[in-house]
């Protein structure tokens, strides 16, 4: 009898075994006081005994060299040595998935909750779900429209002033040029659109563009922030405008991606040749195309956040407040400095 | 002595030998799930023990749940429908411009919704059936033009500010005694989203439909064998053409369950959901070539693809390609354990 019903049976014990589980195993776990909770919950963390703070870090994607660099600032720093264990979740470019990761570390309850958002709008419900389970969550790189009491502090780069001091680079440029008084046709490549990144550069500079009246805006598209859609976009602008005198190209990827459209037409970029190139980010690879005489300046958008958010962490545990908006420190490079010196010096 | 052969002879081989291609696969399905999950809770640790994980992962598959559905219902037919990521696409965009720039109604939105998705259904169906146009071929324009259109609509993406819109999308089912306490011991009910209980419901239907009725039959006839179903007087053609438009119907609504989940219109919304739709329905038993199919293996071969997330995040493999990997990896075994069936079936007939 048993063995005609035998694949009915199995079908039938796993699935009430999986339900027991799920449904008895809560209250099981409240009985068991022995271990402790942080053990129970993760079962990969090193079982010594030792409390760590676990932070659940929900990064953006891997889109381009500045986001890996931040991301690899995270891993250096928040590591078990440290004291930390870290969660780390990669959203490729959807917020829904930055949604479904920050749900789940609350569902894990992380003691930290460190979040850098893909777009501005959206964030209100989860970020009351964090507020609810009582776990703090520290902004980085991005920024959100949200309530200021749903989140405890914001580390970032302040972006508009990078926009700005970029208008004011070109402002100085061309008066040393002295071409202050020509009329200046600029074509911009944007960032995602939305995004704080986007936002705050194009808003910057356009600040300065506004107070110059010889300097035309022709066209500004967006790049995604990466390299193969700004050389898409690049090309479609030198078919489109025949005089185009300076680009400004939201990060350094797409920089790579306009200088190679620009080369392939024919014509010559840098400060020897006809148009003049903004980038932002100043990663390692676009300072070299500095030294090449590829690019003119590039402004520091600082991804090293590890530290900074370590920091915060480490006060917020010590029992003191946080400013809400913590602005890292930036510089900017163009091609009159030293920069066989600066790229020896340079960690990204 | 012979009446102990006939009692024996009900063993649990011959059970499995007469197990039919669509349950057995059916059952193979469940157990992997099952393996998966209880993998994810070791794995994983007891904070995925919660009802409320195995409730999120439904919450954000809901849409998949339901475009997987009817891609079932089409490659039981022996036919395919590439489409529906791009109509999921198209339909967000659509409601979201309707819900914000035109001061929307929300039950005019899922009008809106349904109507897309039936236009696709209809205009694919009919030339597939009726032009006999190969499906592939007319599914696969059918996403380009709703791609197309979606940037037509609108190009810049955005998310939805419409007040009637965002009480709906946050509104939660709450699901008695599953809850459990968060860190600082205060108490949370389980949730679903309204979604999931609307892909249930679909997916409980079609069921029903599939198992009981004339329709249902005929799918699987159609798609067995066109030809002997011909001779069997079922109009294959029309079987072709309903199957595709509830295809798109159900695209139509998967769509607006997505919209719901997601809150936004974007061009890049559901990319490769077609992709992820037809995996779950092979992870699910469904054959592409045709006859064989089952919409609970498809509800549990979404449900196994949400959870492999899981699994992957929390082995250390965090990196984004690794769950592609994984994906592709059950996805071949799966195909590898549909030949193997076909091959025992021929086997023990032959």
């Amino acid at each position: 009898m048993i063995k005609r019903y035998a694949g009915l049976i199995i079908m039938i014990l796993l699935i009430s075994a999986g339900a027991g589980l799920m449904f008895f195993g809560d209250e099981a776990r409240e009985g068991s006081e022995n271990i402790s909770d942080q053990e129970a919950l993760y079962e990969d963390m090193p079982q010594d005994g030792k409390d760590y703070i676990v932070v659940g870090f929900s990064q953006i994607g891997a889109e381009s060299d500045w986001r890996n660099a931040s991301t690899e600032s995270f891993r250096s720093v928040f590591t078990t040595e440290n004291g930390y264990y870290l969660l780390y979740e990669d959203a490729q470019q959807k917020q829904e998935n930055q949604l479904k990761a920050v749900r789940n570390f609350i569902l894990q309850e992380v003691d930290y909750i460190v979040l850098d958002p893909i777009v501005e709008t959206g964030w209100d419900t989860v970020l009351q779900e964090a507020k609810d389970a009582n776990i703090p969550v520290i902004l980085v790189d991005r920024q959100l429209e949200a309530d200021s009491d749903l989140y405890t502090c914001w580390v970032g780069s302040d972006f508009k002033e990078e926009g700005r001091l970029a208008g004011k680079w070109l402002e100085d440029y061309l008066k040393r040029q002295e071409r202050a008084k020509e009329k200046i046709r600029i074509v911009t490549l944007q960032g995602t659109p939305r995004s704080s990144a986007q936002l705050g550069r194009t808003e910057g500079f356009q600040e300065v563009l506004s107070s110059h009246k010889n300097w035309k805006m022709l066209d500004c598209q967006s790049g995604e922030f990466t390299q193969a859609k700004g050389q898409e976009v690049m090309e479609g602008f030198l078919q489109k405008y025949k005089d185009i005198d300076v680009v400004i190209s939201e990060n350094d990827n797409m920089t790579f991606g306009a200088v190679e459209a620009i080369e392939t037409a024919g014509k010559t970029c840098g400060p020897k040749g006809d148009i003049i190139i903004i980038s932002f980010d100043a990663v390692r690879t676009a300072l070299q195309y500095m030294q090449e005489g590829r690019i003119h300046a590039d402004f520091e958008c600082n991804p090293m956040l590890g530290p900074f958010v370590s920091n915060i962490i480490r006060r917020l545990e010590a029992g003191e407040e946080v400013e809400k908006v913590e602005y890292v420190k930036e510089q900017y490079f163009d091609s009159s400095m030293n920069l066989s010196r600066i790229l020896g010096e340079r960690k990204y | 002595m012979s009446q102990n052969k006939t009692a024996v002879s009900g063993s649990f081989r011959d059970k499995v030998r007469n197990l039919s291609d669509t349950n057995l696969l059916l059952t193979i399905t469940i157990v992997a799930f099952f393996l998966m999950y209880i993998g994810a809770v070791l794995f994983q640790g007891e904070g995925f023990l919660k009802p409320q994980s195995f409730f999120n992962i439904l919450n954000s598959q809901a849409a998949l749940i339901v475009l997987a559905c009817g891609l079932t219902l089409v490659m039981i037919n022996g036919s395919i429908d590439i489409s529906v990521g791009g109509v999921t696409a198209l339909v967000s965009m659509c409601c979201a411009v309707y819900l914000d720039f035109h001061g929307g109604n929300l039950v005019v939105s899922l009008l809106i919704a349904l109507g897309i998705g039936l236009a696709f259904g209809i205009f694919q169906g009919f030339l597939v059936a009726y032009l006999d146009i190969q499906p592939f071929i007319v599914t696969l324009a059918g996403m380009f033009f709703a791609r197309g259109m979606t940037t037509i609509v609108n190009t810049k993406p955005f998310n939805v500010a419409h007040e009637g819109f965002n009480e709906l999308k946050m509104t939660r089912v709450k699901i008695p005694g599953l809850g459990s306490t968060n860190r600082i011991g205060v108490y949370v009910d389980a949730y679903v989203e309204i979604g999931v209980v609307v892909a249930l419901l679909i997916v409980i239907a079609l069921f029903c439909v599939l198992r009981w009725t004339k329709l249902g039959r005929s799918f699987y006839a159609v798609g067995g064998n066109k030809q002997s179903a011909l001779m069997l007087g079922i109009n294959v053609k029309r079987t072709k053409f309903i199957a595709h438009l509830m295809c798109g119907l159900l695209a139509g609504i998967g769509g607006y369950i997505y919209f719901l989940h997601v809150g936004s219109g974007s061009a890049t919304h559901a990319v490769g959901a077609e992709m992820d739709a037809i995996a779950s329905s092979i992870i699910g038993g469904t054959m592409l070539t045709g006859g064989v199919g089952n919409i609970v293996g498809t509800l549990f071969g979404v449900m196994s693809l949400g959870t492999i997330q899981n699994i992957v995040a929390s082995a250390g493999l965090d990196e984004a390609w690794w769950i592609g990997i994984t994906r592709a990896a059950m996805l071949c075994l799966f195909l590898v354990i549909q030949s193997l069936v076909v091959v025992r079936k021929k086997k023990s007939k032959g």
